[in-house]
């Protein structure tokens, strides 16, 4: 409702012939951004899961032995 | 590293886009001329200054990293040559458009303005595949280096050979926005400024990007114990990397970047 009376008092574009050269301009930049911004998401993807699995293989892998000799002094 | 400076960039951006955007429909008036095809003029001018202010910046990181020979500086470089390459294909579509509406043609090949901007752009779309054809990554970087100086040079005195060349097809910018009335010159200044930011912001995520990448490359190296050779083994790049037999670790990755 107000979103609409907004938008009514907003002067009124003259868009008619070369609106759509206009709009066209905008989208490009527009979507140049997106694309990019879509790129940067499965470069993130691929950083999350590659540090998921050196997680995974860092909780299977055994203590090291610097690791389990401090352990053991510390139980002594 | 880079992280830090993201949020405030990335917030002033959006402020800055918004209010470039608002100015640009809603505040600065029609052209008496071209109507208001001239909208077009507050995107596709700031694209291509920033494209071409981005080019010779990374011609003076380029300088700095032949200087130091820190890849660090060779890093930045190629984020700004590679970032300056897509607004440069923002200008040129734009541009296009422009002419399409003004002109009646998409490219006139008679205007030096834009032949020798698409000059410029061909000469940097080949900063690539250089990149991409040298397998050690320390020549790599050295000749990207000189290719960046020797480019970054050629876009002054390109642009300094349009404004003395003759044809005035294409409306000049630098020079006469004095000449543009208040409310104009300030929707161009609000919206160079937008773009810029813009630049900043995503030069800015793009090196962070990285630094993570060398990062989360260190750090696998230290909990799975691959050796530079299987490091070696990757896809080759044309990206900037850390060399396969520096110093290991998460701490000396990032130094490296």
């Amino acid at each position: 409702m107000i979103g609409a009376a907004a938008l009514a008092a907003l002067p009124a574009l003259p868009l008619h012939e070369a609106g759509k050269y206009v709009a066209g301009a905008y989208v490009v930049v527009f979507a140049l951004v997106l694309v990019y911004v879509a790129i940067m998401a499965l470069r993130l993807s691929r950083i999350e899961r590659e540090l998921g699995e050196l997680l995974e293989s860092s909780e299977s892998r055994p203590a090291a032995p610097v690791d389990a000799e401090r352990a053991g002094s510390t139980l002594r | 590293m880079y992280g830090k400076r993201l949020r405030p960039l990335s917030i002033a951006t959006i402020a800055a886009m918004a209010l470039a955007l608002a100015l640009v429909f809603f505040y600065a008036p029609l052209d008496a001329e071209q109507g208001f095809l001239q909208k077009i003029f507050y995107v596709h001018v700031p694209l291509a200054i920033a494209a071409l202010g981005g080019f010779v910046l990374g011609a003076v990181l380029a300088i700095a990293h032949l200087r130091t020979r820190d890849p660090r500086w060779d890093m930045r470089s190629y984020v700004a040559i590679h970032m300056s390459l897509i607004f440069a294909v923002g200008a040129l579509i734009t541009g296009s458009i422009w002419a399409k509406g003004s002109w009646g043609h998409w490219w006139v090949w008679n205007e030096p303005t834009l032949v020798s901007f698409l000059i410029v752009f061909l000469l940097y779309a080949t900063y690539q595949p250089l990149r991409f054809a040298i397998e050690d990554p320390e020549r790599q970087a050295r000749y990207a280096s000189v290719f960046a100086v020797t480019a970054g040079a050629f876009v002054p005195m390109n642009f300094i050979a349009v404004r003395l060349s003759t044809a005035y097809l294409h409306p000049r910018v630098l020079g006469s926005t004095s000449n543009l009335p208040g409310p104009m010159a300030l929707t161009f200044v609000v919206s160079l400024l937008a773009i810029v930011l813009l630049y900043a912001t995503l030069c800015t995520y793009e090196l962070t990007a990285k630094h993570t990448r060398a990062q989360v490359r260190a750090l696998r190296r230290r909990v799975l114990g691959e050796t530079p050779e299987q490091e070696g083994r990757r896809p080759r790049s044309a990206a900037p990397t850390t060399a396969p037999g520096a110093a290991i670790g998460a701490e000396a990755a990032g130094r490296a970047l």
